[in-house]
C-alpha cells in the first residue's frame, strides 16, 4: 500500500491588494479613520486539491502567474492558506532559492552548519555528511574562505550540495538544475535522480517540457490559480502541449 | 506551553548556528575581535565618570555605580534594538524556509547576551580593583540575568512584529529607548529625584533589574524578596504581550516584508 506524503485540499490562497498601502502609522491611522482602507483580492490559486504518495516526483507545470511558486510556499509552510488545508508527513527540504540562508562573512565550513541548521537537518547528521557534502561540492581548500570570495557559481554548488546530500523525505525544487558548470550539472542531475528513485517525494517547477516528461511521474497542470489537470505525465504534458498548438495558453 | 518547550528543544541546534553566526559577524574584520565585548563596557563606563564625576559626588563607588547601570540597560537596549529589525532584515530567509519565527528575535536577544555574559568580567574586576569584596550574593545574580533576557525577549518580539507593519517603530524605538534611558537612573542617584517623580521609578522595570545589580555587586547583599518577585513579574508581562502580539501577527508577515 503506498503512503500518503502530502494531501492538498481545497487550497484557496487570496493576495490582498492594498489600493493605497500605509506603511506608516500615521497614514494608517489617518485612513483608519477616514475608512479608506481599501483592498482589492487577488486569487492567486483556487481549490486545488491532489495528493503524492511516498517517492512520487511532481511536475508543476503552468505559465508565469499560474500560482506555481504560491503552491510551493504553501506546501513548504512558508504561507498559509486563506482557505483549505496541506497536510505534510516528513521532513522538507526547500530548495526555492539556493543558498538564501548563506551568511556571506562566514565561511564555506560554518555555513554548512548555519545553512543545514535552517534546512533543518541535526548536527550530528551534518558533522557525519560534512566530508560528502565538501566533496560533492567540489569546493577543496575554499571551504575555509568567507564565501563573499566565492564565485556564484561555487555558491550555488555548495547550496545546492548541502540541500541534497542529505536525504530528505520531500523535496520541493524550483527550477535550479541549472546550477554550476556543465560537469557540475550532470552531477546535480544525477543526483536528483538518485533521489527520486531512493523514495523521496520531490515538486518540481519547470519550463521545459523534455525535462518533466523525463524526470516526473506525475504532473500539475495549473492556470490562473486552478488545477487544468493532474494526473500521470504523459496524459498532462499531452493535454498541455496540444493547448499550447491550438494557441488557447501562452508560454 | 510545553509545546513550545519541545519546540525549542527541537531548534536548538538552529537557534546556537544562528547566535554563533551573529557572535562571529559582530566582531569580523576588527582588530580586538571579541574584547570589544569586554572593553566597550568600560569605555562606556570611563566615558560616564569623566562627565559626570564632579557633578554626582554623593555616590559610593561611583565607578561601579555606573558600570552596573551601564551594562544592564545596555544590554536590554542593544537585544532589544537587534530584536527590532530581526523578521525585517531576514525577509529573504523568511520568505523561503520555514521555521518558527519566534527564533528571529529570540537569537537576536541570545546573542546580545553571550555580551552581557561577557561584560561580567569587567564588572567583577571593577569590584574587585574599587575594593568592593566578590560576596556569596553574586549567585543570585544569574537569577537576574535570566529575568531580564526574558524581558528583553518579549520586547523584542513586540516591536520585531510591530517594525513588520510600521516601519516608523524603528524612530519611535531610537527616542523611547532613549527617554527610557534617561529615566533610569544609570549616572544619577535615585535620591536626587523630586518625590514627585519618584513613581517613575516604580512603574519602570529596568530600575528594578539595575537595582538588583547593584545591591549584588556594591552592597553585597542579597536582594529583598521582594525585588526577586518583581524582576520576574516585569519580565513575565513582557513575554505574556510580546508573545501574544507576535504569534498573533506572525501569519501575516510575509505578505509586508
Amino acid at each position: 500500500m503506498s503512503e500518503k506524503m502530502v494531501e492538498a485540499c481545497h487550497v484557496t490562497m487570496d493576495f490582498r491588494l492594498e489600493k493605497n498601502k500605509q506603511v506608516s502609522l500615521k497614514g494608517f491611522l489617518v485612513a483608519a479613520l477616514k475608512k479608506e482602507l481599501q483592498y482589492e483580492y487577488f486569487r492567486a490559486l483556487e481549490d486545488v486539491s491532489f495528493s503524492l504518495d511516498r517517492g512520487d516526483v511532481l511536475g508543476i507545470i503552468g505559465r508565469n502567474g499560474a500560482g506555481k511558486s504560491t503552491l510551493l510556499k504553501i506546501i513548504a509552510g512558508i504561507m498559509k492558506p486563506t482557505q483549505g488545508t496541506v497536510a505534510v508527513h516528513g521532513t522538507i527540504v526547500p530548495m526555492l532559492e539556493l543558498g538564501s540562508g548563506f551568511d556571506e562573512e562566514l565561511t564555506g565550513r560554518e555555513n554548512i552548519f548555519l545553512n543545514g541548521a535552517i534546512l533543518g537537518y541535526s548536527k550530528s547528521h551534518l558533522e557525519s555528511k560534512y566530508d560528502e557534502i565538501v566533496a560533492f561540492s567540489g569546493l577543496g581548500k575554499f571551504i575555509e574562505m568567507p564565501i563573499r570570495n566565492y564565485s556564484s557559481g561555487m555558491e550555488m554548488r555548495l547550496a545546492f550540495s548541502i540541500a541534497t546530500v542529505v536525504n530528505p523525505e520531500i523535496l520541493i525544487v524550483d527550477e535550479i538544475l541549472s546550477v554550476g558548470d556543465a560537469a557540475f550539472q550532470e552531477k546535480s542531475y544525477a543526483r536528483m535522480m538518485e533521489m527520486m528513485s531512493g523514495g523521496t517525494t520531490v515538486f518540481f517547477v519547470s519550463h521545459s517540457m523534455p525535462q518533466v516528461r523525463q524526470m516526473c511521474n506525475k504532473v500539475l497542470w495549473l492556470e490562473h490559480g486552478r488545477v487544468l489537470g493532474f494526473g500521470d505525465t504523459k496524459t498532462v504534458c499531452d493535454q498541455y502541449d496540444a493547448a499550447i498548438e491550438e494557441g488557447h495558453v501562452g508560454i | 506551553m510545553t509545546r513550545y518547550l519541545s519546540s525549542i528543544k527541537r531548534y536548538r541546534f538552529l537557534i546556537q548556528q544562528m547566535v554563533i553566526r551573529d557572535f562571529k559577524v559582530r566582531y569580523k574584520k576588527s582588530v580586538l575581535g571579541m574584547f570589544w565585548s569586554l572593553l566597550h563596557p568600560l569605555l562606556t563606563m570611563a566615558v560616564q565618570y569623566m562627565v559626570f564625576s564632579q557633578v554626582f559626588r554623593s555616590v559610593d563607588n561611583f565607578v561601579l555605580y555606573l558600570l552596573s547601570g551601564t551594562i544592564v540597560f545596555n544590554f536590554f537596549s542593544e537585544a532589544a534594538g537587534q530584536a527590532l529589525g530581526a523578521i525585517v532584515n531576514n525577509a529573504s530567509l523568511v520568505k523561503k524556509v520555514y521555521m518558527p519565527k519566534y527564533i528571529y528575535p529570540v537569537t537576536k536577544v541570545c546573542s546580545s547576551g553571550i555580551n552581557f555574559l561577557i561584560s561580567m568580567i569587567p564588572l567583577v574586576l571593577v569590584a574587585l580593583l574599587t575594593g568592593e569584596p566578590v560576596t556569596a550574593a553574586y549567585l543570585a545574580l544569574p537569577y537576574a540575568m535570566v529575568c531580564v533576557t526574558l524581558f528583553s525577549i518579549g520586547w523584542g518580539m513586540l516591536l520585531a512584529a510591530l517594525m513588520v507593519f510600521f516601519r516608523d517603530v524603528q524612530f519611535l524605538w531610537g527616542v523611547f529607548s532613549m527617554l527610557w534611558m534617561y529615566m533610569t537612573p544609570l549616572f544619577y542617584p535615585e535620591n536626587i529625584l523630586a518625590d514627585r517623580f519618584m513613581w517613575m521609578m516604580n512603574v519602570n522595570p529596568m530600575c528594578r533589574y539595575v537595582k538588583f545589580f547593584r545591591e549584588v555587586v556594591i552592597d553585597g547583599t542579597v536582594p529583598q524578596p521582594e525585588l526577586f518577585v518583581e524582576c520576574f513579574l516585569f519580565a513575565a508581562a513582557a513575554v505574556l504581550v510580546g508573545g501574544v502580539v507576535f504569534r498573533r501577527t506572525q501569519d501575516r508577515f510575509i505578505f509586508h516584508i
